[in-house]
């Protein structure tokens, strides 16, 4: 694997590659020293065109537990405000000889013309509304810890899949897993022709107790003004996952930022079935995965590793 | 009533013998093999094949080569004037020349747009100087295309303007082009109508469907298209006036074309060389350069709708839509990027590999369509009837060439087909009398 820019590239056989990675990062992470020093000498560049906390500053730790040398560029302050292209900018980072740059981009499609672009290898940390791949491996890694396996699990994706790169990646990997997805969100929030990826789709939340998890999406609140739904109020009675709305034996997971009152009620927030904590803890171990697969998998000698030895190198098959 | 102009840089005029051509003029009932004979820049004489005497004129062995009426395309963008960096009418026109065309129509979506009877003026006297081929201008519907009020509709037509439109844009107001359509009794001139529905496009930059739902891209949906044609159609009925809907791309529209026809309503229509080739599953592939223009590449079942369209005449001629744009304006991502792709050099090369060697339409079916817009447009068919002006594309329909491996000779080269293996190609064409193209490498012989 030379690039993640997508969920859909990636075999069931990659995906639990990287997430067996990731296992033994987590063992790492037990230590009182959380860093190895597999990337030691190598940049790293993430370029963020968009707000995020966690997924920069997971990407960054991750960088840095590796011992890889790390640059941070974020859009607003840089030359991009002075009109810089992205092509230009990437040529411009290109020239410290990057091992690697972590996009984030508000449009569909950017990490794969950096990738034409730059040597380095690149990761989509997020590219329009298209895909989240990141965050679609540390969800399947976050579920596997609670589950064992995904394999006939029910999974409900609730809300704004229309606008949400996260419902896509996640549908695409939770679906490769073996797992059946609904889609259950107001229709004009979910894509027209969306049944077509092998999921079912639903409006209401009558029978989402079938549920093993419900994996729930944030509602933007410009959403209110386009007219997608006619208020926050209508929105919150129809699809907010509350107690009532949610079983003591299903699983709460959410990509946050949360807006509380609004998808969630805060009590299920911070009841015994969220998974969010550990959603935002496994997106370390599994960003630094992802790094090690693309950056330190393919050595000769690889460095060693506590854990049980070295994963199957993903891009091929297991 | 005025009419339209086209202009051409003045050259010398073709004396040719096309030696043993397959000359197809399904328009002018002849489809067998001739000798063409060309002196002083008009068609003297079909002979039978090997029997014409060379004399002074220029031998071109045109024995299994197909000669064709030159092609005749009415929606073209030369981006002239403003954004000479994408086209201008030189290179434009050398870009038709090269696909076989002897004249084209180009939109009035400039910067500034082509709303007042100088500008048509001025454009018409550059191409006197640099156009290879004939080159007409409409001009806009609605001033410098705000869609608020009308051009002086009638001395743009005096100046000779070929029609009107606000192509890129379609005309907002149902009021304003019920004006339009009622001035249109005044002065003539074909509106031609880029038919679309902003509230339903909204920020869409491809086809709403499967393909739209995966890539997360906001679609523009058929019915955007539709509607907005059936909504015109209505209009035009009512006033008795003339329209010509551009760029047909979803099977709703060309139901609601079929559906004006029928009512009697004079409605013309066209689809592009991209809409009859390519699907949304290109888009797949997140490529600008090739695969994001507007309307976007639609569904399979679409495409189908269309082809269909074409056969039974619901859909009167092909159109390619030639709209180029700077690398810098297509290196980005998708949604970012300019809608348009280049199109002259490749139509009759990638229609043929798409749709006629696989035996989805005729040849003859494909000649006609891609010369029939020239009389929506008070333009005189290009025709191989003896006697009329030579407007000839010789074409070898067994050549196999790589789309954009020489380079293009249009200043852009968003090719919808970059890269692709085609086969038919333009070896030489004729325009208003006069020699346009030579493929390079197509040797003119004088033995007789």
């Amino acid at each position: 694997m030379r690039h993640l820019l997508s969920i859909e590239q990636l075999s069931k056989a990659e995906i639990e590659a990287i997430l067996d990675r990731a296992e033994s990062f987590a063992e790492v992470g037990r230590r009182d020293i959380k860093k190895v020093p597999t990337l030691r000498g190598r940049t790293v560049v993430t370029l963020f065109y968009e707000a995020s906390t966690r997924t920069s500053s997971s990407f960054e730790l991750a960088a840095k537990r590796l011992s890889a040398d790390l640059v941070s560029v974020k859009a607003a302050g840089s030359s991009v405000d002075k009109g810089e292209s992205l092509k230009d900018t990437v040529a411009t980072l290109s020239a410290y000889d990057p091992a690697a740059i972590v996009l984030r981009h508000p449009y569909a499609g950017a990490a794969q013309l950096v990738a034409g672009w730059a040597d380095a290898a690149v990761i989509n940390a997020g590219d329009g509304k298209h895909e989240h791949p990141s965050q679609a491996l540390l969800d399947v890694y976050t579920l596997r810890r609670r589950l064992g396996s995904l394999e006939g699990k029910r999974i409900w994706i609730v809300g704004d899949v229309l606008h949400s790169r996260v419902a896509r990646s996640n549908l695409i990997a939770f679906k490769a897993m073996g797992a059946e997805l609904t889609v259950c969100g107001p229709p004009a929030l979910i894509p027209r022709g969306l049944d077509q990826l092998g999921c079912n789709v639903t409006h209401s939340l009558g029978d989402a107790g079938e549920a093993d998890v419900v994996y729930v999406l944030r509602l933007q609140h410009e959403r209110m003004r386009e007219s997608f739904v006619p208020s926050l109020r209508e929105y919150a009675a129809h699809f907010q996952i509350d107690s009532r709305r949610l079983g003591p034996r299903q699983l709460l997971m959410h990509p946050g930022p949360v807006n509380r009152g609004v998808e969630l009620s805060g009590e299920v927030i911070d009841s015994p079935q969220s998974l969010i904590a550990e959603q935002v803890a496994a997106g370390l171990v599994v960003r630094m995965a992802i790094l090690y697969e693309l950056l330190a998998a393919g050595d000769e000698e690889p460095t060693p590793l506590p854990g049980n030895g070295r994963a199957t190198p993903i891009g091929q098959p297991a | 009533m005025s009419a339209t102009k086209l202009a051409m840089r003045a050259g010398e005029s073709a004396n040719l013998l096309l030696r043993g051509a397959s000359v197809l003029d399904p328009a002018a009932g002849i489809d067998a093999r001739h000798d063409i004979v060309v002196r002083d820049g008009k068609i003297a004489e079909l002979a039978a094949p090997d029997s014409a005497e060379a004399g002074e004129l220029e031998v071109v062995d045109a024995e299994g080569l197909h000669a064709f009426p030159a092609f005749f395309d009415p929606h073209v963008h030369l981006r002239t004037p403003g954004q000479e960096h994408k086209e201008d009418i030189e290179t434009g026109a050398r870009s038709a020349a090269a696909g076989g065309y002897c004249g084209v129509l180009a939109m009035a979506n400039t910067e500034p747009p082509v709303s007042e009877p100088a500008d048509v003026e001025a454009l018409l006297a550059d191409a006197r100087v640099t156009a290879a081929v004939k080159v007409g201008f409409l001009a806009t519907v609605t001033r410098s295309m705000r869609g608020e009020e009308l051009t002086e509709m009638a001395s743009l037509r005096e100046a000779g303007a070929a029609g009107f439109s606000d192509d890129g844009l379609p005309v907002r107001s149902a009021g304003l082009l019920r004006r339009a359509l009622q001035y249109q009794r005044l002065c003539g001139g074909t509106i031609a109508l880029h038919e679309e529905d902003p509230e339903l496009s909204g920020a869409g930059v491809m086809h709403e469907g499967p393909v739209s739902a995966v890539l997360g891209l906001d679609g523009v949906p058929s019915i955007s298209e539709s509607t907005m044609i059936a909504r015109d159609a209505a209009i035009a009925g009512y006033e008795g006036g003339r329209i010509h809907v551009q760029h047909l791309s979803a099977a709703e529209s060309v139901e609601a074309v079929r559906a004006a026809k029928a009512a009697g309503v004079q409605i013309t229509c066209e689809a592009s060389p991209h809409h009859l080739c390519l699907t949304d599953e290109e888009v797949r592939s997140l490529d600008p350069h090739r695969f994001k223009m507007n309307p976007p590449l639609r569904s399979e079942a679409d495409r189908q709708a269309l082809i269909e369209g074409l056969r039974d005449g619901t859909i009167d001629c092909i159109a390619t839509d030639h709209a180029p744009h700077a690398p810098e304006e297509k290196e980005v991502p998708y949604e970012q990027a300019a809608m348009g792709v280049t199109g002259l050099e490749t139509a009759f090369a990638a229609l043929h590999t798409h749709l006629v060697l696989p035996g989805t339409i005729e040849l003859g079916l494909l000649v006609d369509r891609l010369g029939v817009a020239a009389g929506f447009f008070e333009v005189e068919r290009p025709s191989l009837a003896p006697g009329s002006e030579a407007n000839i594309a010789l074409c070898d329909l067994t050549a196999q060439w790589t789309v954009g491996e020489d380079g293009y000779e249009s200043r852009s080269s968003n090719s919808w087909c970059d890269g692709e293996e085609l086969t038919g190609r333009i070896l030489m064409t004729l325009a208003g009398g006069q020699v346009a193209y030579r493929l390079r490498s197509f040797s003119m012989g004088v033995a007789a």
